[in-house]
């Protein structure tokens, strides 16, 4: 494991003709190539499939066929720990009978044996994420952006390349989640690893994001820049996406609370 | 409007008043017999019955350890692998147990561990002397742990189920291990349905009757509930029997009071995903490891099933069904179990109905005495076990004549009133639900009394109605209890045969018997977990 945090850096991620199904479901087959450090919106309708291509990449479903590379290296037939790949979810992000130190540790040895080092990289981490203070709660006294910002800290010290957020900050009021946006982008900017984040809501991507993939019907339907994507300059079904008030030359209103 | 709603509220209080005389009465017996005699109900009190409670206790505990322990491992093996061919039939065998009647279970054990069983060859080869049979505390351990340690599994398997998906997930990601999963994940789980799980295994050990009758031997392995039987049946002893069964009762009483500390369920039993959406990253060596605790509980459970299904097609089924005292014994099964079953979901929904009728109309002042009553004091029958009602009553009719006379209006009130728990939980869920959504509708448009019980409670009812009365039906129709006790010539179920062969060495007729009630009790069951699952 990497010692020196300060410098991980991002990896590129390529989806080579990814195939996937679920039973019963429509055929999946995603292609997407993102370059090293670059923070990505997923955008897409339910169910168009942007937590299944996180799902692929971060290995939790296996593909029919097709091949995923991060960092120039097939990682199609590894196991979920074995990828250069930090994931969070929207909820159960955390383990309820462990404390937040306990939480992040988890990040560094999945038995728990930390060396002292370990142990001044999780303090550290909980400090970076505003958590000071706050090691030894339970996940259920801390509120629902306390415990997102306790699964970024363990992000920081698992120091992988790839971070993939599955609507996170969903389920977080509006001031909460550009709060959370914001320790988003900074720990980007000082680590530079690679994002891929699924989101509802054009305002995050236009927040933080400097590319849009919009994902439609199991495809990904359309790559390009954030701020032609949100200012209309996207797709057509982009635009039906988000709906008239986002897409429509108006980047003053979409940009407002920036 | 009132008035519908204190007429079931007047069914409810006669469910209820019905419910306790059949209990309260049996203790009434007790104490008045102890208090006519004094000298001989404490005189009872002796080393005797020192030894019976303190094996009672011994063996229930043993039980529980060795169904629960076991069952912990076999339920994380089962969790870890989500999908393989056969774990939804493992999961439906580790139903079964609980819904075959104890006599046959004890026979299908003798059947496979006895002295004359499939495998006395097999261990007189393992322990270099003839084998002589598995009676005693061994027998009744491996019955106690085929019934439970399936039950213990699924209930374990179900807590493990409530693991959100995220985690597993979490736990792949961050690269754990089977140990680390194992603590961060499982154990705290397990840890936390250990108390509730374990505490149901050892009050069913505590208060089982049939499987000592028939497999614990001697004062050496008897339990308070079998020393009853026998003080009441051979001895004829009331004294004796009077100061057992308040032993009995004050000792479930103090586990029932325990167990609600605990938080435990009753009448619990865990519905499984069949197939859970789940994938999990094990190494070789786990997977083995797995694989082979997952066979040993299967060997284990289905043993003795597979030894009641080939000791019954050995007997002379053809003679057997053509026998008067076997037809007579069915018939007689089949009218008090569906008599038993009827009773029984009648004043369960009287109870359901009169609680809910009770709610509405106190609204949002706090439940009074009644209320409470109809609805937590149905489990506290289960306090008082069968063959305990049945000696109080026994003891008290004595006085009124021929006990024997009224074994048919025991067994039918008894058996009813034992499975109420079981009933009002598949009642009363759908009788509020439809309550909620119907009353106000009723009120406006007059639909009362018989319209109302036709035209809205019985189209919603008539699923949970008909499962609660399969389950009930079932229940009583394996039961070796209050018939022990009541049974005589005159009046004889099929479990009391299956009993007097067995005790008059007929093992062969005892075996096709066994297979007989086996399959009327999973006929019954099936229809009633078939019907409870199509409602939901």
């Amino acid at each position: 494991m990497r010692k020196d945090h300060k410098g991980t850096s991002g990896a590129a991620i390529r989806l080579d003709n990814v195939r996937f199904t679920y039973p019963g479901g429509p055929p999946m087959i995603f292609d997407l190539s993102v370059g090293p450090g670059t923070i990505v919106a997923i955008m897409g309708p339910s169910g168009s499939g942007k937590s299944t291509m996180l799902n692929l990449i971060a290995g939790f479903e296996p593909p029919s066929s097709g091949r995923i590379l991060i960092a120039d290296a097939d990682v199609t037939a590894l196991p979920p720990a074995k990828r250069p790949v930090s994931m969070v979810f929207q909820e159960n992000n955390l383990f309820a009978h462990l404390t937040t130190a306990a939480n992040v540790g988890l990040g560094r040895s999945p038995s728990l044996k930390l060396s002292e080092e370990d142990r001044q990289d999780i303090t550290q981490a909980i400090a970076r994420t505003g958590l000071a203070g706050k090691e030894m709660r339970l996940p259920h006294e801390l509120s629902g952006g306390e415990r997102q910002r306790v699964a970024l800290a363990r992000v920081l010290v698992r120091e992988r390349p790839v971070l993939l957020l599955d609507e996170a900050f969903a389920s977080l009021g509006p001031a909460l989640r550009d709060e959370m946006l914001d320790l988003l982008a900074e720990l980007h900017a000082e680590r530079g690893m690679t994002v891929l984040m699924a989101t509802h809501d054009p305002a995050d991507a236009d927040r933080v994001a400097e590319i849009i993939a919009f994902i439609d019907e199991g495809r990904v339907a359309a790559v390009g820049l954030a701020k032609d994507f949100l200012s209309g300059y996207g797709p057509d079904a982009f635009a039906r996406y988000v709906g008239e008030r986002h897409a429509n030359r108006d980047p003053a209103l979409a940009r407002k609370r920036t | 409007m009132s008035q519908m709603i204190s007429g079931r509220i007047a069914g409810g209080i006669f469910a209820l008043a019905a419910t306790a005389l059949l209990v309260l009465g049996a203790l009434g017996g007790l104490l008045m017999e102890a208090a006519g005699n004094w000298n001989g109900a404490t005189a009872a009190f002796d080393a005797y019955l020192l030894r019976v409670a303190q094996f009672t206790l011994w063996q229930a505990l043993l039980s529980t350890l060795l169904s629960v322990v076991p069952a912990i491992f076999v339920a994380r093996a089962l969790a870890r692998h989500p999908s393989f061919p056969g774990r939804a039939f493992i999961l439906r065998l580790f139903a079964l147990p609980l819904a075959l009647p104890a006599v046959v279970v004890a026979l299908g054990v003798l059947a496979l561990y006895g002295r004359a069983g499939y495998f006395a060859g097999l261990l007189t080869l393992a322990v270099g002397e003839r084998w002589q049979g598995i009676y005693g505390l061994s027998g009744i351990l491996v019955a106690h742990v085929f019934f439970n340690l399936p039950l213990a599994t699924r209930l374990f398997l179900g807590a493990l189920e409530s693991v959100p998906s995220g985690q597993w997930r979490l736990a792949a990601q961050l690269g754990m291990n089977a140990r680390a999963s194992f603590r961060f994940i499982e154990w705290p789980v397990l840890r936390s349905a250990i108390p509730g799980v374990a505490g149901l295994v050892f009050m069913l050990c505590a208060t089982s009757f049939a499987i000592v009758l028939m497999l614990g031997g001697g004062p050496r392995a008897t339990t308070l509930e079998v020393a009853i039987y026998q003080a009441l049946r051979f001895d004829f002893d009331p004294a004796r029997a009077v100061s057992l069964t308040l032993v009995q009762v004050l000792l479930t009483a103090a586990i029932v009071v325990f167990l609600g500390r605990l938080g435990a369920s009753m009448t619990g039993d865990a519905s499984l995903p069949l197939a859970p959406n789940r994938r999990i990253w094990r190494n070789g060596g786990e997977t083995l490891a797995n694989i082979v605790l997952v066979l040993l509980a299967l060997a284990f459970v289905a043993g003795p099933m597979l030894a009641i299904v080939a000791g019954g097609l050995q007997a002379d089924l053809v003679r057997l069904a053509g026998e008067r005292s076997v037809r007579a014994a069915a018939l007689t099964s089949l009218i008090l179990s569906a008599s038993a079953a009827l009773l029984c979901v009648i004043l369960s929904f009287a109870l359901v109905a009169g609680r809910r009728a009770l709610e509405l109309r106190r609204g949002n002042m706090p439940a009074g005495p009644a209320e409470r009553f109809m609805d937590s004091g149905v489990a506290m029958v289960l306090v008082v076990p069968p063959v305990v009602i049945g000696a109080g009553w026994f003891i008290l009719l004595q006085n009124a004549g021929d006990v024997f006379t009224f074994a048919p209006l025991m067994v039918v009130t008894v058996n009813a009133v034992m499975a109420m728990p079981f009933a009002v939980r598949a009642i009363r869920p759908a009788y509020d639900a439809a309550s909620a959504r119907h009353e106000k509708l009723c009120l406006s448009l007059g639909v009362t009394g018989w319209n109302r019980l036709r035209l809205v409670d019985w189209p919603s009812l008539r699923r949970p109605g008909a499962t609660a009365l399969a389950f009930a039906m079932a229940l009583s129709f394996g039961d070796l209890g209050v018939i022990a006790l009541f049974g005589s010539e005159n009046v004889q179920t099929l479990p009391y045969l299956l009993l007097s062969r067995m005790s008059s060495y007929r093992t062969a007729d005892a075996a096709g018997l066994a297979l007989m009630l086996a399959i009327l009790c999973l006929v019954l069951m099936m229809a009633a977990e078939r019907l409870g699952r199509a409602r939901a």
